[in-house]
């Protein structure tokens, strides 16, 4: 088994290296401080992090993406197209089923002339590996998620807050509810916007959270009251995008139309329209790929854009996953932004769900 | 024989033997008191064993101790999926300590965790680094603020004295094990009003009965019995 999977592990990479990929590979021991500071705390629920005692915090790596963007940043080559294979190591806390050591073949490419082609060339590179095994798709936007929230009627401050939460779709949840005004306002805050002296009986000024961060806050509430909420109607948009399940084409129609009352969102719907065109052009029968608007919401979080998986048809755990993250080479380049988009697949599970037969 | 393990000493270990004691099995210490072995009166094929509480959720889970007493907190921070490796027989009514977020009362703006999570990113953008949360409670604190979708924190590990750290500026917030509040107010520090994350007590819990004898299995039934549970 062991050996059928290095077999297939090989048999993936040539696929990427003929399509034009640059091989790459990367250290299993990585510094955790740069994926601590992407994902915060969730990460030491997934991934094993260790103390060294002279480099510090240290990650077994538990994907390929952040070495893979690192490596490119030291040349910035566009476009360039990468590949690499190799193992990735999760954590497992709920179900002791799966594995937590698997390989991973990828496919990535920086691309910034053409993103929805872009899009395209890894869907179905990834798509024709798999190689004729029992999978659906599933695809998404996150980007479509970010325009129609940038695109509300209400503050930058809001706008910012729920963008801040996107992944977590529970705390965005309560926000929305609490900015439409559906949540009441917690008598605590109503009492310490009305308050003259908010600092009465509030004890000494300690630690590095200072007086004036305080201030700022309350002064940020005050304004937030002032704000009128978002209208039902916004909202209703919203719910309704989150809620999208259909095939491509009549998720695009439906977006045109959420578009008259949101025009926020018309230029992710056109990179849709061009995705799809994209698609069409590589081969992809789209008239029957499934889109979800909140495919991708709950993985981690550097996909910003085009997001999607293969899953067996029998169910379980996807066998290929992928998206765009523009947001995370640009966080990592200090600025300078290196559109990219990409996708992984694991021989283990292909193997078991079997291709060509 | 059918192991119990008990906190080896302090209040926890007398509430506890009072408990059994009530309900008709004597537990006590055997020999010196500084010896670590227990007698059990009342009921055959039970043998006590004397253990620190932080111990007590480890030996269950891997099958040394049959049953065990022990803060129900203890068994959530230290077994994963802890429901699905030991179950719980009887919350025994004492040892009640809240595990609590806590900040500086001098936030005035922080009252709820939705306010904490504002405050975190403002801090964050403000000093570069996340918002520290002193705990030994690791896994609970974690878990916890990621249902209620709070960000941009990071947790320091601190074993003791962690109402101290916000004035010694080794972190900005705690979650800890508090009882009556009184050393958190002492410190400056306030509960968030959503802010409690388990409500712990002294609990029994038995382990999987993976390989248990059939004398085991009957031995249970007849403390079960006999403890009215």
């Amino acid at each position: 088994m062991i050996r059928d999977v290095d077999a297939e592990t090989r048999r993936l990479s040539a696929r990427f290296e003929s399509l034009g990929a640059i091989p790459v590979s990367s250290e299993v021991l990585l510094p955790a401080d740069t994926l601590l500071d992407l994902y915060g705390e969730d990460i030491r629920a997934r991934a094993y992090v260790t103390p060294d005692p002279i480099r510090g915090e240290m990650v077994l790596r538990p994907d390929f993406t952040v070495p893979v963007v690192q490596k490119h940043m030291e040349t910035r080559a566009d476009p360039v197209k990468y590949t690499y294979a190799g193992k990735v190591f999760r954590k497992q806390e709920s179900d002791a089923q799966r594995a937590t050591e698997y390989v991973q073949v990828g496919f990535e490419v920086f691309d910034g002339q053409a993103p929805a082609a872009a899009d395209a060339e890894v869907f179905a590179a990834i798509w024709d590996a798999l190689d004729g095994a029992p999978v659906r798709a599933a695809t998404g936007d996150i980007g479509l998620l970010i325009a129609a929230v940038k695109g509300l009627r209400t503050s930058d401050a809001r706008k910012a807050a729920l963008l801040r939460h996107l992944w977590r779709p529970g705390r965005f949840r309560s926000l929305l509810d609490r900015f439409c005004g559906i949540t009441k306002v917690p008598a605590t805050r109503s009492a310490l916007i009305a308050s003259k002296d908010p600092f009465a009986d509030s004890g000494p000024e300690v630690g590095v959270r200072r007086r004036a961060e305080v201030e700022a806050r309350i002064e940020s509430l005050r304004e937030d009251a002032k704000t009128a909420p978002i209208s039902a109607e916004e909202r209703a948009h919203v719910d309704a995008i989150l809620g999208l399940r259909e095939t491509m084409p009549n998720v695009l129609s439906n977006l045109r139309d959420i578009a008259m009352d949101l025009p926020g969102i018309a230029d992710a719907v056109d990179l849709m329209a061009a995705r799809m065109e994209a698609f069409s052009s590589a081969g992809i029968d789209v008239e029957s790929l499934p889109f979800e608007g909140s495919y991708g919401r709950t993985t981690l979080e550097y996909y910003d854009g085009f997001v999607f998986g293969f899953y067996p048809v029998a169910g379980g755990v996807p066998v290929a996953t992928g998206g765009r993250y523009d947001a995370l080479t640009q966080h990592l380049g200090h600025g300078a932004s290196a559109p990219a988009v990409g996708g992984v697949i694991r021989p283990d599970l292909l193997l078991v769900l079997g291709g060509r037969g | 024989m059918l192991k119990l393990g008990v906190p080896s000493k302090g209040r926890l270990m007398d509430k506890t033997f009072d408990w059994f004691g009530s309900r008709g099995i004597g537990l006590r210490k055997a020999g010196h008191d500084r010896e670590y072995s227990g007698a059990v009166d009342g009921i055959d094929g039970v043998e006590l064993v004397l253990l620190s509480a932080s111990e007590i959720p480890r030996e269950l889970a891997a099958g040394r101790i049959h049953l065990g007493v022990t803060g129900s907190d203890l068994i959530r921070e230290t077994l994963v999926s802890w429901d699905s490796q030991v179950v719980e027989l009887a919350r025994l009514g004492f040892g009640g300590a809240d595990l609590i977020i806590a900040v500086p009362k001098f936030w005035v703006d922080v009252d709820t965790l939705e306010d904490l999570d504002a405050a975190a990113a403002a801090f964050r953008a403000t000093h570069g680094f996340r918002l520290r949360i002193a705990t030994k409670y690791h896994r609970l604190t974690r878990e916890f603020l990621k249902a209620e979708g709070v960000a941009d924190y990071q947790l320091v590990d601190s074993q003791g004295a962690t109402e101290g750290v916000v004035k010694n500026e080794t972190a900005e917030a705690i979650s800890d094990i508090t009882s009556t509040g009184e050393t958190l107010r002492a410190n400056g520090l306030k509960i968030l009003s959503d802010g409690v994350i388990h409500a712990s007590q002294a609990t029994l819990f038995r382990g999987r009965r993976e390989g248990w004898s059939g004398a085991q299995r009957a031995t249970l039934k007849e403390l079960q019995r006999k403890l009215g549970l």
